[in-house]
C-alpha cells in the first residue's frame, strides 16, 4: 500500500445547529485526493475556503456527508475503529495554548499513551524519546507557561509523535508564533519528515512554508484547484492571486518581469534560482 | 498585577518532606488536623506545635513564608481571639468594666484557639509548600479511587482540576492583556461612579468568558484527537510508589496522634 | 515638532525582586507627526513594553514620554485622557469585542470620552466607512462575523476615539493574505485620510517594508535604529544577525551585489525591484 491517504469524491455540509430547516452549508464539494506515505504536502487556501474541514476528516474528529476517507487502511468512517485511526493519524492545531492539558511538559506529552492504556515504562521511553526528538527533553519537568509559543507548539508536536503515527496534519501551526518560533517548529517538522518518514500535511498561509514542500494543494470554496509541485503551482500567479493567495516574492518578481516583456523561466520560487537567473539575464546580455 | 497571585504556592525542593508520596502526606495532614482538635489540654496542643516545627524544619521551607500564609487571616483570628476573650467566662474574674468581664477561662479559651488556627494553617500550608499540585491532585485521585465503584466521577474530578491548573496562569494572563485592551479604549477599571464600573467589568468578563468557551471547545478536539476516552483503562507515566519513608513518617504522625490522646485521658 | 518624544526611556519589570529585568533601556527617540512608522524587532525586545509607554498604560522607572511636547506624567489623573489621544489596539483585538452590536461596540471608546450622543453616532458611522464596515452591520452581533470583519470592527473601536496617534500590535497575525493586504490597505488609508501618526508592530519584513514610511527598530531593550525604510534595510546584514528576517527580494538583491551586480539603492518591495531591473537592461541597451 503505497498511499497513506486515499480520498474519494468527499463531500461535507455544516448543518445548521438552530433550524433544522435552514439549508445545511456546503464546505467539502468533492474531493478527490491521494497522498503517498513519506510525502510532505502544504495545503494552501484563504480562510473559509475548506483546508481545515478537510483536515478534520483526516482522524475522524469530523465524517463525511458522501464520499470515502481511507487513512492508513482504515476507513475514516468507522467508529470502531476510531483510536485506531487518531494513533495514526495525528493532530497539531493552531493555538499552542489550547491543545496541552498538563501542566507538566513530560505529563502533557504523555496524555495520548495513558489514554491508549500503554504501560508506565513504555510510556516514559516513548515520552522522552518524543521529547529529545522536537528537542525539549531539557523542559520536561517545566510549565508550560513558562514556555515560548514556538516550544509549546514543540511540546505539542512530542504528545502527537509520542503515539508513533504514520501521518501528521498540522492545521496552520505557525501562524501564531513569532518568526523564530516559526523556524524551530518548521525544522522540527521537516525533520520528522525527513528522518523518520513520517508523512506530513501542512496547513498554511506562509508561501514561503510551503515553497518548500514536495507537492502544494490549494484549495477555493471547497475544491481542489491546483495540485502539483511548489514550482508548477506558484508559476500559477494570477490564479493564485485571484483567489486570495500569495506568491514567494521572487516569483512575484519573475511574474512582473514577464509582464513587461523579459523572457525567463516563470518556474522560479527559491531565492537562489531568482539571484541565478537574474545574474544570466543581466550578465549575458549586459557583456 | 494579576502575575503575583499565585495560587496554591509551591516551592520545589527535595527535602525529605519534599520527597513524600503525596498520598502519604495527604494522609498525615489529615491525621494532623485531629490531632489538634482532640488536643484540647496545654500539653497536647505543645505536642502539636512540636510536630508543626519539626515538619517545617524538615522541609527546609523559610518559616517567613508561614508568617505570609498567616497574615491574611490576621483580622480575622484577632476579632476571634476579642470575642472569646471579652464573653467567654469561667474560672477567676481578672478584670469587670461594665458588660466586659475577662476572666482566666477567657484568656485560656483564646489563646487556645488562636494557637490551633495558627498550628492549623501552618500545617496545611506545608502540604501545598511541598506537594505540586499536579502530584496532589494525583494523590486525591487515587485515595479517592475506590469511591469509583459508587459511580462518584474520581476520574473527571481529577481531569477536572488538572485542566484547571494548567489554565489558571494562562487565564490570568489573558486577563491582564484583556485589562490593558480595555483601559485603551478609557475604561475605567479602579475609578469613577459604580455603575461605570459595573459596566467595565462587564467589558471584561464578556471576552473572557467568550475565550474561555473558545479554549474549552479547541481543547475538547484536541483531547480527541490524542484518544482520550474517559478513566476507562488509563494508565499513568506517573507512578506513585511508597517507601520506607513513608510508612516511618506515617508511625510517627501516629505515634505524636496517640500521645495527645494519652495526654488527654490522663488529664 | 515631533508628536511624540522620548528622553532616556526605562522600564524594569519586578524592580527589587530577584526577577527584575529592564525592558526597555533609555530610548530617546522622536516620531514626526503624520508618519506611518513601522515598529520591529524580535520577541523579548522590548517592542510591546515601547508601544505600551507611549499611551500611559506603563509607567516609565525613568524618563519621559512627551505627547505632543507635553510630558503626559505630568499630571496623573490626565493619564486617561492620553488614552484618547493615543489609541493603542492590542494583538489579536477582535477578542476584547464585548458588547451585543457592532454599533455598540465601536462607541465603547467614543463613550468612555463623554461625547454627545450625536457625536458619538457620526464617528461610529464615519469609522465604520473607513475601515469598510457597512452600516447594515450595525446592529448586528458581532460575534456572528468572520475573523477579519471582527477585527476590523476592533480596530475601529479605537479609530472612532480619533487618537491622533494609533498605534496596531501585529494587526495581521493569524490572517490570511487577502485578509491582511485589506485590513494594511484600510490602515494605510485611513493614516493618508486623517493625517495621523500611525505606529504597525510586525513581524513580517515584507508588509513593513511595502507600507511604512520610517523603520523603528528594537534590539535587546535598546532602540537599534530609527530611520527610512531605505536606511534600515541597508542595515540589513546587522538586522539579520539580530534573528530578525529582511524581505526576501532584499535578500535576492543583496545576493546579486556579492556576485558584483549592483543595481543601486536598497530593494525591498517586488515593484521597485522590478523597475531597478528594467532600468538596468535599458542601460544595457538589451530591451
Amino acid at each position: 500500500m503505497n498511499n497513506i491517504i486515499e480520498i474519494e469524491n468527499l463531500h461535507f455540509s455544516y448543518k445548521n445547529d438552530y433550524d433544522e430547516n435552514a439549508p445545511a452549508k456546503e464546505v467539502l464539494k468533492g474531493i478527490d485526493l491521494k497522498i503517498k506515505k513519506g510525502e510532505f504536502v502544504a495545503v494552501l487556501g484563504h480562510n473559509g475556503c475548506g483546508k481545515s474541514t478537510l483536515a478534520k476528516h483526516l482522524n475522524g474528529i469530523l465524517t463525511a456527508t458522501s464520499g470515502k476517507v481511507i487513512v492508513a487502511g482504515i476507513d475514516a468512517a468507522d467508529e470502531e475503529k476510531l483510536f485506531e485511526l487518531r494513533q495514526h493519524a495525528g493532530m497539531v492545531f493552531q493555538n499552542p495554548d489550547n491543545q496541552i492539558v498538563s501542566s507538566i511538559v513530560e505529563e502533557d506529552v504523555a496524555f495520548a499513551l495513558e489514554n491508549l492504556g500503554v504501560a508506565p515504562d513504555e510510556i516514559r521511553r516513548r515520552v522522552d524519546e518524543a521529547l529529545k526528538e522536537v528537542r525539549m527533553y531539557d523542559y520536561r519537568t517545566h510549565s508550560p507557561s513558562q514556555l515560548s509559543g514556538g516550544q509549546k507548539q514543540r511540546v505539542a508536536i512530542a504528545g502527537i509523535i509520542a503515539m508513533r503515527p504514520d501521518c501528521i496534519i498540522l492545521d496552520e501551526p505557525t501562524a501564531m508564533l513569532d518568526p523564530q518560533g516559526r523556524k524551530e517548529v518548521m525544522k522540527t517538522i521537516r525533520r520528522l519528515n525527513r528522518e523518520h518518514g513520517i508523512t506530513i500535511i501542512l496547513i498554511t498561509h506562509y508561501m514561503d512554508e510551503a515553497s518548500r514542500c514536495d507537492r502544494v494543494i490549494v484549495m477555493d470554496k471547497g475544491k481542489v484547484v491546483l495540485d502539483d509541485t511548489p514550482k508548477e503551482v506558484f508559476s500559477h500567479v494570477e490564479l493564485l492571486k485571484n483567489i486570495g493567495l500569495d506568491v514567494p516574492q521572487t516569483t512575484e518578481l519573475v511574474y512582473l518581469l514577464k509582464q513587461s516583456g523579459i523572457e525567463l523561466d516563470g518556474h522560479i520560487i527559491s531565492e537562489d534560482e531568482c539571484v541565478d537567473a537574474l545574474a544570466e539575464l543581466l550578465k549575458n546580455k549586459g557583456a | 498585577m494579576l502575575k503575583d497571585i499565585t495560587i496554591g504556592q509551591f516551592f520545589p525542593g527535595t527535602s525529605l518532606i519534599h520527597r513524600l508520596d503525596p498520598r502519604f502526606k495527604l494522609i498525615i495532614t489529615l491525621i494532623f488536623l485531629i490531632m489538634l482538635f482532640v488536643g484540647d489540654s496545654p500539653i497536647g496542643l505543645v505536642i502539636g506545635a512540636v510536630f508543626t516545627f519539626l515538619s517545617i524544619a524538615l522541609s527546609k521551607i523559610k518559616p517567613k513564608l508561614f508568617f505570609k500564609s498567616i497574615k491574611p487571616i490576621l483580622p480575622f483570628l484577632i476579632i476571634t481571639a476579642l470575642l472569646n476573650l471579652f464573653f467567654i467566662t469561667g474560672g477567676d474574674v481578672l478584670f469587670k468594666w461594665r458588660f466586659i468581664t475577662i476572666t482566666t477561662g477567657g484568656i485560656k479559651t483564646s489563646v487556645f484557639m488562636i494557637a490551633r488556627i495558627i498550628l492549623l494553617i501552618s500545617g496545611s500550608s506545608l502540604l501545598t509548600y511541598t506537594t505540586s499540585p499536579i502530584a496532589l491532585t494525583d494523590a486525591i485521585e487515587r485515595l479517592l479511587s475506590p469511591l469509583k465503584k459508587l459511580k462518584f466521577p474520581v476520574h473527571e474530578l481529577a481531569m477536572m482540576m488538572t485542566i484547571a491548573l494548567r489554565f489558571i496562569p494562562t487565564l490570568i494572563e489573558e486577563t491582564d492583556k484583556i485589562i490593558s485592551a480595555q483601559k485603551a479604549r478609557g475604561a475605567e477599571i479602579s475609578t469613577g461612579s459604580l455603575a461605570a464600573r459595573a459596566r467595565n467589568i462587564v467589558s471584561i468578563l464578556v471576552p473572557l468568558f467568550i475565550s474561555s468557551f473558545r479554549r474549552a471547545e479547541e481543547l475538547a478536539t484536541a483531547m480527541e484527537c490524542r484518544c482520550y476516552n474517559g478513566g476507562e483503562g488509563r494508565t499513568r507515566l506517573r507512578q506513585l510508589k511508597s517507601s520506607m519513608c513513608d510508612y516511618i513518617a506515617l508511625a510517627v504522625t501516629l505515634l505524636f496522634l496517640a500521645a495527645v490522646i494519652i495526654v488527654n485521658i490522663i488529664f | 515638532m515631533a508628536i511624540l518624544k522620548t528622553e532616556d526611556l526605562t522600564y524594569t519589570y519586578s524592580q527589587g525582586t530577584p526577577f527584575e529585568k529592564t525592558a526597555i533601556n533609555k530610548v530617546n527617540l522622536e516620531i514626526e507627526e503624520g508618519e506611518l512608522v513601522g515598529v520591529m524587532g524580535h520577541t523579548g525586545s522590548g517592542k510591546s513594553t515601547l508601544i505600551q509607554h507611549f499611551n500611559g498604560l506603563l509607567e516609565p522607572t525613568s524618563g519621559k514620554v512627551y505627547l505632543d511636547g507635553e510630558d503626559i506624567w505630568a499630571d496623573k489623573k490626565k493619564i486617561r485622557d492620553v488614552r484618547f489621544k493615543v489609541g493603542l489596539v492590542f494583538q489579536y483585538p477582535e477578542y476584547q469585542i464585548f458588547e451585543d452590536t457592532v454599533y455598540k461596540d465601536i462607541a465603547f471608546g467614543p463613550k468612555n470620552m463623554g461625547l454627545s450622543d450625536d457625536e458619538i453616532k457620526s464617528r461610529v458611522y464615519e469609522t465604520a466607512e473607513n475601515i469598510g464596515i457597512s452600516p447594515e452591520y450595525m446592529e448586528r452581533s458581532p460575534f456572528e462575523l468572520s475573523g477579519g470583519q471582527k477585527r476590523r470592527v476592533a480596530i475601529a473601536g479605537v479609530m472612532a476615539m480619533k487618537p491622533k496617534v494609533l498605534i496596531l500590535d501585529e494587526p495581521t497575525a493569524g490572517l490570511d493574505p487577502k485578509g491582511r493586504d485589506k485590513i494594511l490597505g484600510l490602515i494605510k488609508s485611513y493614516q493618508q485620510k486623517t493625517n495621523s501618526t500611525v505606529l504597525i508592530v510586525s513581524h513580517s519584513m515584507e508588509d513593513i517594508a511595502e507600507y511604512a514610511d520610517k523603520i523603528l527598530v528594537m534590539n535587546k531593550a535598546e532602540l537599534f535604529c530609527y530611520d527610512t525604510a531605505v536606511n534600515v534595510f541597508g542595515l540589513s546584514n546587522e538586522i539579520e544577525q539580530m534573528g530578525l528576517d529582511v524581505p526576501q527580494i532584499t535578500r535576492v538583491f543583496n545576493k546579486l551585489k556579492e556576485r558584483g551586480i549592483d543595481l543601486g539603492k536598497e530593494v525591498f518591495t517586488v515593484n521597485y525591484a522590478k523597475d531597478l531591473v528594467l532600468k538596468a537592461l535599458k542601460e544595457r541597451g538589451l530591451s
